[in-house]
């Protein structure tokens, strides 16, 4: 497969600060790549690298096999999408469209025909004449998008477009970029720090926090396979504790909480009896009120302290007897666990197989903490 | 309550309102009289167009005219040139701590008259000026040269006065224009010249013209500068419109002179405003 953009160790310094700290990555063509990370993790300045806006202080950034340093922005074969679409206010949508081509030089009547037939693939045929703010969000979105792809840019870069749209627009927006993107077959880099954007429209996902890659991988493998602590709590809801080893045979481990619960889980790598570690569990993961015939589930008790309706994400939210752990428990929605209220006492089980345990690190643990909140 | 509100009205409209009546109005209309009226035979004052008509008639009092015109049209293009790049620089390069110590720079000649401004230049470049002293001891020029009382002289002095007045209302405008918009332009294949011509000029061309007509009207009423620094070879309209007033006491003649000069300034901005596609309106605000 072609590799249509390559990032070979680049780093970007402002004086003392590092945004963006020996990144390397690879996007083969046609494919939806993104990078998801916190706002502050450098994502946005890496993308005005590969357009142009910005040049790296080390590394390489290659199109198609072509190294692109030094290169101006308007001599790349690539074209961002803004986060606020920058749409020209003083054209209408036909002349937003038909910028970049008059700026090849382009004869009037190929540029017409161009403008028409992009117009109709982001179905907005007919909209030529109009003012850009007589626009819908979306349609100044698709105009956004149909303003670069009419240029054929070799990868197309979005730096969080969906930002300003409201959540309806917006679920209904990822599904679109995703079929326009398949329909094109363009190579799309997508920044966002929305994972639930990242996860429904990529290919491969970057989850990059503090100027590095902490994981590049498939949508399914970050959310079930997390590399480290932070793609484990940053990526989809998590729980989590915080323990010991009390045993460990291969990739089977016996894991003693501060707060005395001991549980059964898998481990990526074997760890000493004592070592300290933080066991990730999903919402999903854990089983209300277990059939008694399933042998092989940790379990343990809480006490619901909420229940958080939210259709067919719901969840309680629930805390083990005398300690204020909070944890969030998928409840399905097929009326089984309606039963359920407030302050009542249920047992939780849940498999080994589920659970994701890395060894202990303090300090990294607390600032990713600290982001999320934020 | 319906009278109070209009009483109120009119109490602070009072003062604006006399203001425009008694001290523009009226005497607009007494000069607007004034210019139709000559002294007969008799010496009684009768309606004519002889002052109109003298006008016309003299070759250097249209020649006058047309060349205040024109190098009022010159002075606010030149200012403009110089202007854009200034405005520019101070609200999208330089450093925004940095902004308000330049508009400070910008500020600060005018803090000091336009009449000790104008001596000032007269100091740096007469016959026995600054500028000849060091051309001379450098070798440059064996004897001082005149600089001042030409035409290029006067617009230099012209542009230098009117220079502010283009750059804040340039600057006003800059500072709304988003800077992602010059980035997706460039992004998407423009050189920095169709940037200038695509992006930046059609979004500052309120200010463009606000600032233009400004320093137009400033320029084509100016009587210091022409004076000073022109001299009796670069005569400019208003010192026509002087030496009828105050020369030959023939207030007739000079009223119509300023009506004359009055229709100028409203034909030229008319047309200005036609041609750049914006309304007075929109452009005042």
């Amino acid at each position: 497969m072609q590799i249509d953009l390559a990032v070979k160790n680049v780093t970007k310094k402002f004086k003392d600060f590092i945004a963006v700290n020996n990144v390397s990555f690879e996007v083969p063509d046609g494919s939806f790549f993104s990078i998801l990370g916190p706002s502050g993790c450098g994502k946005t300045t890496l993308l005005r690298m590969i357009a142009g806006l910005t040049e790296p202080t080390e590394g390489a950034i290659e199109i198609r096999g072509e190294s692109m340093l030094g290169i101006a922005p308007n001599k790349r074969p690539v074209n961002l999408i803004f986060q606020h679409l920058a749409l020209f206010p003083m054209m209408n949508v036909a002349e937003n469209i038909a910028f970049g081509l008059r700026r090849r030089r382009e004869n009037k009547t190929a540029i017409k025909t161009k403008v028409q037939k992009i117009l109709e693939r982001v179905d907005l045929a007919g909209f030529g004449q109009k003012k850009t703010d007589q626009l819908s969000g979306g349609q100044r979105q698709r105009v956004a998008i149909a303003r670069c792809l009419v240029l054929e840019p070799t990868v197309l870069l979005l730096d969080e477009p969906l930002g300003a749209l409201d959540l309806k627009l917006r679920e209904q927006m990822k599904v679109e970029l995703k079929k326009l993107q398949a329909k094109v077959g363009t190579t799309f880099v997508y920044i966002t720090h929305d994972q639930s954007e990242a996860l429904v429209m990529s290919d491969h996902v970057a989850v990059m926090n503090q100027g590095v890659y902490e994981q590049i991988d498939t949508p399914q493998n970050l959310y079930s396979n997390p590399k480290t602590p932070f793609v484990a709590r940053f990526v989809g809801d998590n729980n989590s504790w915080c323990g010991r080893i009390r045993e460990c045979q291969d990739d089977n481990a016996e894991i003693e909480t501060d707060e005395g619960a001991v549980f059964r889980t898998k481990i990526r790598k074997p760890l000493p009896p004592g070592a300290a570690v933080d066991l990730f569990l999903r919402p999903e993961a854990m089983l209300i009120q277990p059939d008694a015939s399933l042998s092989a589930l940790n379990r343990f008790e809480v006490v619901v302290k909420d229940i958080l309706f939210d259709g067919a994400n719901s969840r309680l939210l629930a805390h083990p007897p005398n300690t204020d752990t909070e944890l969030l428990i998928a409840l399905p929605q097929n009326r089984q666990y309606d039963y359920i209220k407030k302050d009542d006492k249920i047992e939780i089980g849940w498999d080994a197989q589920s659970g994701v345990c890395f060894p202990h690190t303090h300090g990294k643990r607390k600032k990713s903490e600290k982001q999320e909140i934020a | 309550m319906k009278n109070q509100k209009r009483w109120v009205l009119w109490f602070f409209l009072s003062p604006v309102l006399l203001w425009l009546v008694l001290l523009i109005v009226l005497p607009q209309i007494d000069l607007l009289t004034m210019s139709f009226h000559v002294e007969n035979d008799d010496g009684r004052m009768v309606w004519s167009f002889a002052n109109y008509l003298t006008f016309f008639q003299e070759p250097i009092y249209w020649l006058t005219f047309v060349r205040t015109a024109v190098y009022s049209i010159l002075v606010t293009f030149l200012t403009f040139i110089i202007a854009l790049p200034i405005a520019f620089y101070i609200t999208k390069v330089a450093a925004p701590k940095f902004q308000g110590f330049l508009m400070m720079l910008l500020l600060l000649p005018f803090w000091v008259s336009e009449l000790v401004r104008v001596y000032g230049w007269m100091i740096l470049l007469r016959e026995s000026g600054v500028i000849n002293h060091f051309l001379i001891k450098l070798g440059l020029l064996n004897k001082p040269v005149e600089m001042l009382y030409n035409d290029a002289t006067m617009i230099m002095g012209l542009v230098y006065t009117s220079m502010l007045f283009m750059v804040i209302p340039i600057v006003s405008v800059l500072e709304s224009l988003d800077n992602s918009l010059i980035e997706a332009a460039y992004d998407l294949g423009a050189d920095m010249w169709s940037i200038l011509v695509k992006i930046i000029i059609p979004h500052a061309i309120p200010g463009i013209v606000s600032g233009s007509i400004v320093v137009f009207m400033l320029t084509l009423g100016n009587y210091l500068t022409p004076n000073l620094m022109g001299g009796k070879n670069s005569l400019w309209f208003t010192e026509q419109i002087y030496n009828q007033f105050i020369a030959s006491f023939n207030w007739n003649q000079g009223a119509a002179f300023g009506f004359l000069l009055l229709v100028l300034s409203s034909l030229v901005i008319w047309i200005g405003l036609k041609l750049t596609k914006q309304n007075l309106k929109k452009v005042v605000q």
